[in-house]
């Protein structure tokens, strides 16, 4: 899907992107390159559909004093982009309304930007940045409860900073980011090809959204044109990389409330698939599935075990939603309202489920699934919807695997074109529909075919700021039950 | 001074603190299973207690003596409940001071004792669980209290043997509304007591949804081993104290060793078989939100008020007032129905306000008034318990 380029000086820039953004489209991604010591090359890609839209603004910066003026006050993911990029590459956003370090850890050394060429290895850790303040909400019997970023349980680090009255939450602040690991660094000077393992453990629970989004990018490179087959083959791994990730969310939440019997039924249908996925791909989590060019499937999914997993998974729903106080827990619990989904650029099931209709396999199609593809909205936006969401959404997948398995010759090994010597763009960009929400993943290639820059947007950086959001005014008890429905990635967000 | 009265505490401490690690694991056992998963088997947390107990001991920095000794006074509360209850026997030396009201306040002697452990320790965690705690247990203590009251008034008595062996004499007490009455709020006490579904979720590892265990976050090592059994000791004692009340046939009352040695094995037998359905009743729920808890132990609390009421021998009153609720609550639901769900009325029919509704408004003001002034049903129970208090 070939994208418009328009090349602006920075003063041009927020005019451009206000008109790209009035007209519907939404900034999927910002990525900053060091094209030569002298110049840094940020491109803002902004995408709408359907039809299928790109377009790529590309602003030229003094890589001496490197300053793009602010998007924040247009766009909200796009302030927290520019802090992104602020952090990792040391371009200012000029008159940025929240300047605060986002992705930097505060022990790395002042003046150290770790996406830059000159940026070495990784230093010691030097004296901290000074303190990250925290709002501090004030009032009779208002209290802080700091959790984290070290939990109970097996949960990534995160720091959570409450301010409650009594138990009402007034205030939640999120600090995540400590779990940088330099992977968009790690692509680059890379094969194509030797990267994408590298991509399915951008976060483990979506190996084939995040190599297909790579794929597709590097197809857009490098013009590849992937067989039919192939593009079935994808769609049906991502479907079944949906239904096992929802169903195992069906069961956590269920265990959130105490209701542990659920959640061993939801593993015990998580088993299954993941045996279902190893007989599919050689792999529980689907890894290798995906490849450049094509895919590669070892069996198909058998009809009678896709209908036995669906009849489990609806009666683990409707055993879920029949105990009133499971209901009960759910229903009206930490709402987030559409305006609210929409101004923060919600994706995924935390969109649809509060009235969003947002789905990239509608939006950015890279196979035509035609009738079968149903994208389920809820307007309520409480846990109840992510739940019932995730349980329709699960439902469908399973309808898309048995149509697409029908449509597959079986014990498919397909083929994987070799690409071109000469890659005829050298940028691409690949959207996909993974089991969070919407993956961006753009790239570019070097003259000699190697990866220069992988830019990758996971669902999680879109939605961790919702979570704030949807909380307030709810119980502190009920965090957990909230941040389990939301399920946000914390690797994919700090890449 | 009897020897087998001696030897029945004796046996009974024994057996409770034995068997306190092993309920637990059984009723986890049972849990896991009925879930479908394996389970570690019942001797898991006695393995826990002993590989706690042989690590180092730490302290929090910062904190006093509510921190270092609050797992003690726990387990020695817990121990000495256990020591006064008659599980096995009701003629031991110490049945005299086995009074409930005793029993209560050493119970909660305990929960104050981690609370104030909880708030010790500096962090927002113990005072959330501490807070939450005394909200629970400000709840549960009245509740409590109602039901030893109601209990205590066929007996005459609130020591706990006079009130086992009466029941054990005349098991035909325990058939009555009263009887059943007192066994579902003594329940709802016990689960709320020793923070398990649905007021509190034991297995969780979610600190900010924890009651029990936010306020033991900081303890590790032998303490937290203490801690451990003397929450595994209160559950048994009131699961036991729960079996003695209402199925007391096997306690002994005389001094014979083999209706000692029966009684122990009853005691093991019907404490398993309650923890078991306990457990196996907890598989069904789910965790109530926090601010459900209130209306929970409310309801257990009504239920203690009409049980007293038929102790107290009225039960024509309290039959009546339940009638007259039902009546009050079927009318109200009729109405408002019809008002929320049923067709708009037709426009512009105004409601006479006419003496078939202001006549009944004013005698039923009129009643509630005389009520307020002479308390009269609730005078002969206020005398009972005050004759009970004053012995």
């Amino acid at each position: 899907m070939p994208s418009t380029r328009v090349d602006l000086d920075p003063g041009e820039l927020p005019d451009h992107a206000a008109r790209l953004l009035d007209d519907g489209h939404r900034l999927a991604l910002v990525a900053a390159h060091h094209d030569d010591p002298g110049t840094i090359r940020v491109v803002y890609l902004f995408v709408q559909g359907p039809p299928d839209t790109r377009t790529e603004l590309h602003v030229r910066l003094d890589a001496r004093t490197p300053a793009v003026p602010t998007l924040a006050r247009l766009s909200f993911p796009a302030g927290r982009f520019e802090r992104e990029m602020r952090d990792l590459h040391g371009i200012v956003p000029l008159d940025h309304p929240l300047p605060h370090r986002l992705v930097r850890h505060p022990h790395w050394p002042r003046g150290w930007y770790p996406m830059r060429p000159d940026a070495g290895p990784p230093p010691e850790f030097g004296t901290p940045e000074g303190p990250f303040p925290f709002l501090t909400v004030e009032g009779p019997g208002v209290y802080e409860i700091p959790v984290g970023p070290v939990h109970a349980g097996l949960i990534e680090p995160g720091h959570f900073r409450f301010s409650v009255v009594g138990e009402t939450i007034l205030k939640l602040k999120a600090r995540l980011w400590y779990v940088h690991k330099g992977i968009e660094k790690l692509f680059e000077g890379r094969e194509p090809a030797q990267a994408l393992a590298l991509t399915e453990r951008i976060s483990g629970d979506t190996a084939v959204g995040h190599a297909l989004a790579y794929c597709l990018a590097v197809e857009d490179a490098t013009g590849v044109q992937v067989p039919l087959r192939a593009r079935r083959a994808r769609a049906l791994l991502l479907e079944l990389e949906r239904v096992h990730n929802h169903v195992t969310d069906l069961g956590a939440l269920c265990n959130d409330v105490g209701h542990g019997i659920l959640n061993a039924h939801a593993w015990r249908i998580r088993e299954r698939l993941l045996r279902l996925n190893h007989t599919v791909t050689g792999h529980r989590l689907l890894r290798g599935g995906v490849v450049l060019g094509g895919a590669n499937l070892r069996a198909l999914p058998e009809h009678a075990e896709l209908a036995a997993v669906r009849a489990d998974i609806r009666d683990l729903v409707d055993l879920a939603l029949g105990h009133p106080t499971v209901r009960d827990r759910f229903t009206g619990t930490a709402i987030l309202s559409a305006q609210a989904a929409h101004d923060l650029g919600c994706l995924g099931y935390v969109a649809r489920a509060s009235g969003l209709p947002t789905d990239a396999r509608h939006a950015h199609p890279f196979h035509d699934l035609g009738d079968l593809l149903t994208t389920r909205v809820l307007d309520t936006g409480d846990v109840l919807a992510r739940f019932r969401i995730r349980a329709l959404e699960a439902d469908d997948s399973l309808t898309l695997i048995d149509h697409l398995t029908t449509e597959l010759p079986t014990g498919p090994r397909v083929a994987d074109p070799a690409p071109p010597p000469h890659p005829t763009r050298r940028s691409g960009v690949g959207i996909t529909e993974g089991w969070r929400g919407t993956i961006t993943t753009r790239i570019e290639l070097a003259p000699d075919g190697l990866l220069s820059r992988v830019k990758i947007a996971d669902p999680s950086f879109f939605n961790w700021p919702a979570l704030p959001i949807a909380l307030a005014d709810t119980i502190v008890p009920d965090f957990p039950l909230t941040n389990k429905s939301f399920n946000l990635s914390y690797a994919g967000n700090d890449l | 001074m009897n020897l087998t009265g001696t030897a029945a505490v004796a046996a009974q401490v024994g057996l409770v603190t034995a068997g306190a690690p092993w309920l637990a694991g059984l009723m986890r056992q049972v849990r896991a299973r009925l879930e479908g998963r394996a389970g570690p088997g019942i001797g898991q947390p006695w393995r826990d207690l002993r590989k706690q107990l042989r690590k180092q001991p730490v302290t929090a920095t910062g904190t006093g003596p509510a921190f270092r000794t609050a797992p003690l006074v726990l387990v020695a509360t817990a121990l000495v409940v256990t020591a006064l209850v008659p599980l096995a026997s009701t003629r031991t030396p110490v049945s005299g001071h086995a009074d409930l009201i005793v029993v209560v306040a050493l119970l909660a002697l305990g929960t104050v004792a981690l609370a104030l452990a909880g708030l010790d320790t500096g962090t927002a965690f113990g005072g959330m669980g501490a807070s939450r705690e005394m909200t629970v247990a400000a709840l549960v203590e009245p509740t409590l209290l109602m039901s030893v009251f109601a209990l205590s008034i066929p007996a005459g008595s609130t020591n706990l043997a006079d009130i086992v062996s009466g029941a054990v004499h005349d098991p035909g007490r325990l058939a009555t509304p009263t009887g059943l009455l007192a066994a579902v709020a003594l329940l709802a006490v016990t689960v709320a007591e020793t923070g398990r579904l649905p007021v509190d979720n034991p297995s969780t590892h979610l600190e900010l949804t924890m009651i029990h265990e936010a306020m033991v976050l900081e303890y590790s090592g032998p303490d937290l081993a203490l801690i451990e059994l003397g929450a595994q000791l209160r559950l048994t004692v009131l699961l036991g104290l729960l079996a003695a009340l209402f199925t007391p046939w096997g306690i002994t009352t005389g001094t014979g060793w083999a209706a000692l040695a029966l009684a122990l094995v009853l005691l093991a037998a019907k404490v398993a078989l309650l923890g078991s359905v306990l457990a196996a009743a907890e598989v069904f729920l789910a965790k109530i939100r926090l601010f459900r808890v209130p209306e929970l132990l409310a309801g257990a609390s009504e239920l203690a008020i009409a049980r007293a009421g038929f102790a107290a021998g009225l039960g024509w009153a309290v039959t009546v007032a339940l009638v007259l609720v039902l009546v009050a609550f079927a009318a109200l639901t009729g109405r408002s129905a019809r008002m929320l769900l049923g067709p708009p009325p037709e426009p512009a029919t105004p409601v006479r306000f006419g003496a078939s509704v202001w006549l009944p408004l004013l005698a039923g003001l009129l009643a509630c008034a005389a009520l307020g002034i002479t308390t009269a049903p609730l005078a002969d129970l206020l005398a009972a318990a005050a004759s009970i208090g004053g012995h």
